[in-house]
């Protein structure tokens, strides 16, 4: 599945609720029951502090695709973290760096992208592209 | 103990407008007073009033509409000193806010008084802003900070601050009111103690101002800090009462216009108290905003308020306290109408967002006191700060709220 077809399928699903409360519901069945990142790369050198919630990103490079984990210590943050993952882990860093990240304005979770929220999030999707970065200049160097 | 009618209480809530307001379409129940208090009519009226009719520039200014604004901000300021009992008004100076005033004596205390191998005290509570500038001024001038501890029940250690006082001492810097907590500090004998040993004190009454009636004087204080923001008045204005002896002695904290008396290149001289520290044009119409602010608390009374507030905290710790699992942060003898607290397997963040949808706006995370925070051994918390204008039903409706999340991350 493309970057774009995943976010039209998360689209999909987040609008069969009318309710928020129905929305977070999903979120948080996502956030917990989805195994997210290996317990020892819950380091601090992949921890991403926000004032809120800390979130842990891990990054894997395997023949041209960028694989993400992640995991948070608060569940709604945990479940929106694993929506990032959804989108743009098993992708080359040129689809990463190309991708739109206003997806979640359109499954009502704007808000926990604002920077005034500082939960972490925004701080992820900017790691997410920062590792896309990384991981392009080291292949075309190498 | 004054009795308080439903209707008292909705004659007030009918003074700030942004109360009737809907959140998510419901009725928003605003529990974030330590943030920021919301503001009454009177307060936006007096801005708006001020930039409708008496705009011009404060001081030196030989017409009509500058001098009436020149005498309506001293008018301010002398109703400030009278408000928090400063013997003149030359002794308070605005600023920005709390912060900004703790900045300016961190920085010209200690370009004037502060030497190698002094010592800053500041206790273990306090917000950042209360910690960071005293810290950057020790190292600048090679001094030490030393840190008073906080007991379990979230008082300040006055034994170990007897203990830590000592000749090198330059100064003791506490919050009048623990943000966080609600702790409402002995700051009486904070000042006792540290006078027997010729140490001034300083104190961040941010909190302080909005819950009860602060007599500089009486306390005897150094400094005394505080934000219009936090007493319902607007935000960008505080002010700093400070000794006269301190204020004529400290350096000048920023340059420019209005604090100087003479300038050439070769050598400027500096205008006298409050001026010295006020560079640049002043904020007139919030300080205009102040002023209101002032007035409406002494409207109200602070009978008025403390019987609120009082009955608020009791009933807000008592249903909190009902709930399984929810554990309050926090007990000290003296507080005002601050609780944190935390649910048992569930993330302030998460129980916070659950209760934003439904229209309470409560703070989660560390409060800018990460110090405090890492002595309690825990990443933050959720509070609850009330004022004068909520209500018990608010309070059951935090209470349903809570269930609530309780049920959905259960």
């Amino acid at each position: 599945m493309t970057i774009n077809e995943t976010i039209n399928q998360l689209i999909k699903e987040f609008n069969q609720f009318d309710d928020w409360m129905d929305k977070y519901n999903y979120l948080i069945e996502m956030g917990r029951s989805v195994p997210l990142i290996d317990e020892t790369q819950k380091t601090d050198s992949n921890l991403i502090t926000g004032c809120q919630s800390r979130v842990w990103l891990s990054s894997e490079y395997k023949d041209g695709i960028i694989y993400f984990t992640a995991d948070s210590d608060a569940v709604i943050t945990k479940g929106i973290a694993y929506l990032l993952i959804r989108v743009f882990s098993g992708h080359t860093p040129a689809e990463i760096i190309e991708a739109e990240t206003t997806f979640l304005d359109q499954i009502g979770l704007k808000e926990h992208l604002s920077p005034t929220r500082s939960n972490g999030l925004l701080s992820m999707v900017k790691q997410i592209k920062m590792y896309a970065f990384a991981y392009q200049v080291k292949e075309k160097n190498s | 103990m004054i009795e308080i009618s439903e209707a008292q209480i909705q004659a007030v809530r009918s003074d700030f407008p942004i109360l009737s307001r809907n959140i998510y379409g419901k009725p928003l129940i605003y529990f974030d007073n330590a943030a920021t208090t919301q503001k009454p009519k009177a307060v936006i009226d007096a801005i708006s009033n001020y930039y409708l009719n008496d705009n011009a520039n404060v001081h030196r200014g030989v017409h009509y509409l500058s001098q009436h604004a020149t005498a309506a901000f001293e008018d301010v300021r002398r109703k400030v000193a009278d408000f928090v009992h400063a013997g003149s008004a030359s002794e308070i100076v605005f600023t920005r806010g709390a912060t900004e005033a703790i900045n300016l004596v961190a920085w010209a205390y200690g370009e004037t008084f502060l030497d190698e191998g002094d010592e800053i005290i500041v206790s273990e509570l306090e917000h950042h802003s209360n910690i960071v500038p005293w810290q950057v001024a020790c190292e600048r001038k090679k001094a030490t900070l030393k840190v008073v501890g906080v007991t379990p029940e979230g008082e300040i250690d006055l034994e170990m601050l007897g203990r830590l006082i000592s000749g090198r001492t330059k100064m003791v810097a506490v919050s009048h009111i623990s943000n966080t907590l609600g702790t409402i500090n002995p700051v009486a004998e904070i000042v006792n103690m540290a006078h027997a040993s010729n140490v001034p004190v300083f104190i961040d009454g941010a909190q302080g101002l909005s819950h009860g009636p602060v007599n500089v004087q009486e306390l005897g204080c150094d400094f005394y800090a505080f934000s219009a923001h936090k007493m319902y008045g607007p935000m960008g204005i505080g002010g700093l009462y400070g000794k006269r002896s301190w204020l004529e002695a400290m350096q000048p904290y920023q340059l420019g216009g209005e604090m100087i008396d003479r300038v050439t290149f070769e050598k400027t001289t500096f205008n006298e108290i409050p001026y010295k520290f006020e560079a640049g044009t002043p904020n007139v119409a919030d300080v205009m905003g102040l002023a209101a602010a002032i007035d409406y608390l002494n409207m109200l009374g602070w009978d008025f308020i403390a019987a609120r507030e009082n009955d608020l905290l009791q009933y807000a710790t008592t249903r909190l306290q009902q709930v399984e699992g929810v554990k309050i942060i926090g007990n000290a003898a003296h507080k005002a109408a601050i609780v944190s607290f935390l649910i048992e397997g569930i993330h302030y963040f998460d129980a916070g967002t659950i209760l934003d949808h439904l229209g309470i706006a409560v703070r989660t995370g560390s409060h800018c006191t990460q110090p405090l925070m890492d002595s309690i051994g825990i990443n933050g918390t959720l509070r609850a700060s009330m004022a004068f204008y909520n209500t018990r039903y608010e309070i059951d409706v935090l209470i349903d709220g809570l269930n609530r999340v309780k049920a959905l991350f259960a």
